[in-house]
């Protein structure tokens, strides 16, 4: 059951060089900078989202993810979710409004597989970038590189995944969209919606708590994608996988890594998923297939290197 | 343009770096396994080589997967390190 969960808010990655990540983020995925705060963060988003910034970049001695957080409808459902947490029995740390330029109170509470969650319900909107909302232009034309419009999921590695099922689904309201079970029936990766997209957040289990797979921005159409391969060589920016389609979620998408070793995604099209939609199940014996739709064979890095 | 030898002691290996290139671009680029290849950014950790001798220049790599004692003894990270003569490491895995 939904519980006013409404979409990813911001994701803050930790890079080791925050100029040379810039290059990457603003330059190349052509991401939007819209702020820096006191302490050397630096603000990003996609030209299409409202709010303020989905992207926080941190300069640290370790790459990864500090940190992603989901914006909720409202603070009364904030507040609900807040008490849901601790009746669960989570530790829920405050964060006071303004620790982020420019977002309101955040709730902190670590998933079984060890991540770093937040809800929030509040953040400055400064609109689509470039563009008014009232009879609005298609889209603006000083944007730079693959023109991201807007930060879509994470894909984190973790190991417990059944806690992360319980948690999704039956405190924080998601919907398990897809999953992956081997034979015996246990998950080996699990897929959350909170809106109709195919997936807001997914997991793969891995041994080790805490892992950075990839953060994910959206394109329009499958040329995009391919002009995001271009602008990939052109850049010498290291290659991961792709131009290629999932068979989970379907998508289109290719995968290469920040200046730090962080993944990044753009992809486009896939599957939808309302509430009442049944889970949708690979097996891992079709794993090849479900990872890489046409090549279907598994690439030892896609599942192995994470930050 | 200057090249660098690079004998990688424990697997029988010899490759060649241009200067500014990375030992594990160099390795990429002609097409050899030795090192396996990972996120190319000291990030992720699977490129880890001990240096033993050569002169390099290096950049920042993630404290997770060599700490400052190991960096002093010469651990690293290939995608990290940028030879200014010939070298020679040690695989690591
Ligand atoms: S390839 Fe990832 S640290 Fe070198
Ligand atoms: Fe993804």
């Amino acid at each position: 059951m939904r519980k006013g969960v409404m979409r990813p808010g911001h994701i803050q990655i930790r890079v080791l060089d925050i100029e040379e990540a810039l290059k990457h983020y603003r330059d190349l995925i052509g991401l939007i900078e819209v702020d820096r705060d006191d302490v050397g963060r630096v603000y990003l988003k996609g030209w299409t989202e409202v709010d303020k910034f989905s992207i926080v970049l941190r300069e640290a001695d370790e790459p990864g993810m500090d940190f992603v957080s989901y914006k909720v409808i409202d603070n009364a459902a904030l507040d609900r979710l807040e008490q849901d947490l601790r009746d669960y029995g989570a530790e829920v740390t405050e964060i006071p409004a303004g620790e982020l330029k420019g977002c309101g109170r955040r709730i902190r509470f670590k998933a079984p597989t060890g991540h770093n969650l937040e809800l929030f319900a509040e953040k400055e909107q400064t609109g689509k970038w470039g563009l008014t909302d009232r009879n609005p232009e298609a889209w603006p034309r000083n944007l730079t590189g693959m023109r991201a419009t807007r930060f879509d999921h994470c894909l984190l590695y973790g190991d417990d995944l059944e806690g992360n099922v319980k948690l999704f689904t039956e405190v924080l309201g998601f919907d398990l969209a897809e999953q992956v079970l081997d034979p015996e029936g246990n998950k080996a990766a699990v897929f959350f919606s909170c809106s109709s997209k195919a997936h807001d957040v997914a997991f793969i289990g891995h041994p080790e708590k805490d892992k950075f797979h990839h953060a994910s921005f959206w394109l329009d159409n499958w040329q995009d994608v391919l002009r995001a391969a271009d602008l990939i060589s052109m850049t010498d920016t290291p290659l991961d996988i792709g131009p290629t389609r999932h068979g989970l979620t379907h998508g289109q998408t290719i995968y290469f890594f920040d200046p730090s070793g962080n993944r990044s995604e753009v992809f486009c099209g896939g599957d939808y998923h309302y509430p009442d939609h049944p889970t949708v199940t690979w097996d891992t014996g079709e794993l090849g297939k479900a990872i890489f739709y046409h090549t279907r064979e598994i690439n030892e890095r896609f599942l192995t290197v994470l930050t | 343009m200057e090249r660098y030898q690079i004998t990688i002691i424990n697997r029988d290996a010899v490759f060649s770096c241009k200067a500014g290139q990375s030992l594990l671009g160099g390795v990429v680029s002609q097409r050899q396994k030795a090192i396996d290849v990972g996120c190319r950014g000291g990030g992720c950790g699977v490129c880890k080589i001990r240096i033993i001798s050569g002169d390099y220049e290096s950049k920042k790599m993630s404290i997770k997967h060599v700490s400052a004692d190991e960096l002093a003894e010469g651990l690293a990270l290939s995608c990290r390190i940028f030879p200014n003569s010939d070298m020679v490491i040690e695989a690591l895995d």
